[in-house]
């Protein structure tokens, strides 16, 4: 897909993250808003996915023959939940029923409710990058080629079940293993570096064993870029780790740079003033 | 009253080894993984006939847990294995999330359940696994006897679609079940028919139940003795017929009181029907050092402890 489709796409997926938070005034917008860019360069691009004839996506737990993605961090579930609808595993209408009694949205990911797309439960952090790297050795049992990705927070790596899983890839080999960190310096209680200091992230994990790898999360060409060069690493006998930089609240001004947007939902004139800068491309839910 | 004897003493670990050996050759989509304790799990079969479907994981019982949820997705069967205290209570969370509310067909197997572990002392010996694990929604909790049953229902385990805990210990123990049996999740074995008490037993306290139904039967005394080998789903059935008949019952595990089979028990019985029970467990205590034989008996997780709870039953229900 052309990178201007892409931005058009990022820039629905965000209308619906900020739609999606509003609407049942909880949520997450600031990481999913960061996440877009990256999610729908994934979805709409970069993936090997299994599609119908309709453009619909067919799904299938185990998804043998396609590419998988993991979201560690499943409290941006908003930018999970718009980028599948937008990808066609389910109607884009069901996002209004986001966080509300009876969906299949639930605050957090979750299979229990049998929503297409969706392969783990995920909100307690730090435990994706084991079920990717789980799910990629199926892969590699099974004689299957496709890839797996697994997005985690930066604040996430605070988590100490991370760093079994970082020492565990490289030393198996995983190398159809990419995983992505979001890098935007923030989580709940402030800026990273005052909470938990992560301080060099790629030496810890290069030091483990891993293909390093950067990215601007906010810039679609580079995101398309640097995927594409790590699904051309794979097979090297490393597992790919991203380090990508993003800014929480990416695409709505008042949002960025603070963490402050983290788990707060916009109000009436916030959302008026969030969409009047996001153009509607597909099509509103 | 059936006379149960035995020739021969092994580990019910030992029994999930040769359980695991036949899964390798009969199934191809079961993998095992282990946290740095292959020798004392017995998988050194299966890890010999199927190198590449084992995985080493160190001591990362975390990791471990949401790995063998990542290797459901692509149609394996894991078997995450490690000792219990590690394999349940260290990881509770992992489980929850990513096992049991992911819907994951994960077995997680763990040995060194309960105060047999012995010498290792309490950080080792968990007696609380049983409770955590069947108050999770889905999860079926299984805790075989000896070392057929537990082979047997290892390789059940694995036809079962959905999240298992399959409890089993370290030290050597009579061997008295058939080692063809047909083990049926969910099924209680009545080992011996009874008018007077039931008696309800699981994992190594069954032989320890038979031992005491010896007793009581040197006493007049004609004692119901029913394996429960699966705590959840319970045998509702099963325990409700016994109970009907013999008015009064005796719960006996390697396990606290509190959560444990016994409360089970309870459930039923209070919902269902009414009757004395008294139970044979650990009282909200940790364990300590010392051999196996010396803390069942210290802890009254032994025959005699059931003789006397099984008296007490039975008085209550005259009263």
């Amino acid at each position: 897909m052309q990178i201007t489709e892409l931005q058009n796409v990022a820039s629905q997926v965000r209308r619906d993250i900020v739609r999606q938070v509003h609407a049942c005034q909880s949520g997450h917008p600031g990481g999913s808003l960061g996440c877009a860019d990256l999610l729908v360069g994934l979805y709409f691009d970069q993936m090997n996915l299994k599609s119908n004839a309709d453009g619909t996506k067919p799904f299938d737990m185990n998804g043998i023959g396609e590419d998988l993605f993991f979201l560690s961090n499943g409290h941006i579930s908003p930018v999970l939940y718009s980028v599948l609808a937008r990808a066609g595993y389910f109607n884009s209408s069901e996002l209004a029923t986001f966080r509300k009694l009876n969906s299949r949205l639930q605050g957090h990911p979750t299979t229990h409710e049998h929503l297409e797309g969706i392969r783990i439960a995920s909100g307690s952090l730090g435990q994706g990058m084991s079920v990717a790297i789980g799910a990629a050795q199926a892969k590699k049992l099974n004689g299957d080629n496709s890839m797996v990705f697994v997005l985690m927070g930066d604040g996430e790596q605070n988590e100490g079940q991370v760093w079994e899983a970082a020492m565990y890839a490289p030393h198996h080999k995983v190398d159809n293993l990419v995983a992505i960190i979001d890098f935007n310096g923030q989580q709940i209680d402030g800026p990273t570096d005052k909470v938990m200091n992560n301080r060099d992230l790629g030496a810890k994990y290069a030091a483990f064993g891993w293909n390093i790898m950067k990215m601007n999360g906010n810039d679609m060409a580079d995101v398309v870029k640097v995927l594409a060069e790590a699904r051309a690493f794979a097979g090297n006998g490393q597992p790919t780790m991203i380090l990508m930089t993003t800014e929480m609240g990416a695409g709505v001004d008042f949002m960025m740079g603070s963490h402050k947007w983290h788990g707060v939902a916009p109000n009436d004139e916030q959302l008026a003033a969030a969409l009047a800068q996001l153009p509607e491309t597909l099509g509103d839910y | 009253m059936k006379k149960y004897t035995f020739t021969e003493k092994k580990d019910t670990r030992s029994g999930f080894g040769a359980g695991m050996q036949v899964l390798g050759q009969t199934n191809p989509n079961v993998v095992a993984l282990c946290a740095d304790l292959i020798g004392s799990l017995k998988l050194d079969a299966f890890i010999k006939e199927n190198p590449e479907r084992f995985f080493q994981t160190g001591i990362a019982e975390a990791n471990m847990i949401c790995i063998a949820a990542g290797l459901t997705i692509g149609g394996k069967i894991p078997f995450a294995t490690t000792f219990a205290n590690f394999g349940t209570g260290r990881v509770y969370d992992q489980i929850r999330q990513s096992v049991a509310y992911s819907d994951k067909n994960v077995k997680i197997a763990c040995s060194h359940a309960g105060l047999t572990l012995g010498e290792d002392g309490a950080t080792h010996q968990i007696l609380e696994d049983i409770g955590m694990m069947k108050m999770l929604p889905g999860m079926t909790v299984i805790n075989p006897c000896d070392y057929n049953q537990t082979k047997a229902a290892t390789i059940a385990v694995a036809e079962h679609v959905g999240p298992v805990y399959l409890r089993f210990g370290r030290p050597v123990v009579p061997i008295f079940t058939d080692p063809d049996q047909e083990f049926i999740i969910g099924k209680a074995w009545t080992v011996n028919e009874g008018k007077d008490v039931s008696i309800f037993a699981t994992g190594h306290l069954v032989w320890e139940a038979i031992l005491a139904g010896e007793i009581l039967a040197e006493k007049g005394i004609d004692a119901e003795i029913i394996n429960i080998h699966t705590i959840k789903p319970l045998d509702e059935e099963a325990v409700l017929a016994s109970v009907r008949k013999t008015g009064c019952a005796v719960s006996a595990e390697e396990h606290q009181i509190a959560g444990g089979l016994g409360d089970s028990i309870a459930q039923v019985l209070i919902k269902n029907h009414l009757a004395p029970l008294e139970y044979v467990g650990v009282n909200d205590s940790f364990g300590e050092s010392g051999t196996p034989a010396q803390l069942m008996e210290k802890y009254g997780l032994n025959a005699a402890s059931i003789v006397e709870k099984a008296m007490k039953a039975i008085a209550r229900k005259n009263s």
